[in-house]
């Protein structure tokens, strides 16, 4: 079972590189954009075949090594 | 005194650190990341480098190494142990000591000497040391200290706060600043301070004739402290 992951900034937390990444757009003459911030994106695939095991596990990757929850939020994606 | 480096793969200080250590006459081993066991130290030391190539998050991947169990248990049964540079990042990455680091403010790799002005001396690594300030090197990408409004509160309730950025004569302004460190931060202990976290590398100036001797100031302080 194929399970993703993205991790995104909390809102607080200053991310230079999306800033850099928007003035880019910027200078490219994409100028509605707002803001721009930067994450991760993880796949992962499980020999689980529980859904709801194969979540939790996931969250609990998240909690131990994926995200840093003092300035990482982790939002689990249900598997199809 | 016995001290140990631990080495993981992509650590570059670690020799340094042995030579320094050395110099000012600790006993010092090496000791690699896939060891279980520490040897019977008085003092832990994570060098800097790129530990697993600064891989997911710096420092993520060495926390969870095999040794940092032991690392843990010796600093949670107060055990010295500091973390310079990337021993910094894996030490946060532990939760030994609050906060993250995040990438400088400006995007650049910063390498150059700093002053810092040494906070608090009721610890074993700055108590009885003349100084103010001192004179170390920083050399890194991700030293912008970072944490909640929460901890900060509690970080300077609890004077964890160890070294500031400043100026010479030990003024703490934005504009000494390299990294975009709250509070200028540039290092912090845990509650009971038996563990420190901090970016400068004290190890690169421990001669005159190559940079400075801030850092021999600091391990020779040190040794005397944990006699």
């Amino acid at each position: 079972m194929k399970i993703s992951v993205i991790i995104t900034l909390k809102k607080d937390v200053l991310d230079p590189q999306g800033k850099v990444i928007h003035q880019t757009l910027d200078g490219m003459g994409f100028n509605d954009v707002n803001e721009v911030r930067q994450g991760k994106y993880f796949e992962i695939d499980t020999k689980e075949t529980d859904n709801d095991k194969a979540k939790s596990k996931v969250e609990e990757m998240c909690k131990k090594l994926l995200a840093n929850l003092v300035i990482e939020n982790y939002k689990i994606i249900d598997p199809k | 005194m016995k001290s140990s480096v631990i080495t993981f793969p992509g650590s570059n200080c670690d020799r340094d650190m042995d030579v320094a250590l050395k110099k000012f006459g600790f006993k010092n081993k090496m000791v690699w990341h896939d060891d279980n066991e520490l040897p019977k130290s008085d003092l832990i030391v994570l060098p800097g480098g790129f530990s697993y190539g600064d891989y997911l998050r710096c420092g993520s991947m060495a926390s969870k190494s095999k040794i940092m169990h032991s690392v843990i248990n010796f600093a949670n049964s107060g055990g010295m142990v500091m973390g310079i540079c990337n021993g910094f990042q894996i030490l946060v990455e532990t939760g030994l000591v609050p906060g993250v680091l995040l990438r400088n403010k400006y995007l650049e790799f910063i390498c150059k000497n700093v002053f810092v002005k040494i906070k608090d001396k009721e610890n074993k690594y700055f108590k009885n040391i003349d100084n103010e300030v001192l004179e170390f090197h920083i050399a890194h990408n991700e030293g912008n200290y970072f944490c909640s409004n929460d901890q900060l509160k509690e970080i300077e309730d609890n004077n964890q706060i160890a070294i500031n950025y400043c100026d010479k004569y030990g003024k703490i302004e934005d504009q000494y600043n390299p990294n975009g460190s709250i509070k200028n931060i540039a290092g912090i202990f845990n509650k009971e301070k038996n563990v420190l976290g901090m970016m400068p590398h004290p190890e690169r100036m421990i001669d005159k004739s190559l940079s400075g001797e801030d850092g021999s100031l600091f391990f020779k302080n040190l040794l005397n402290n944990l006699k």
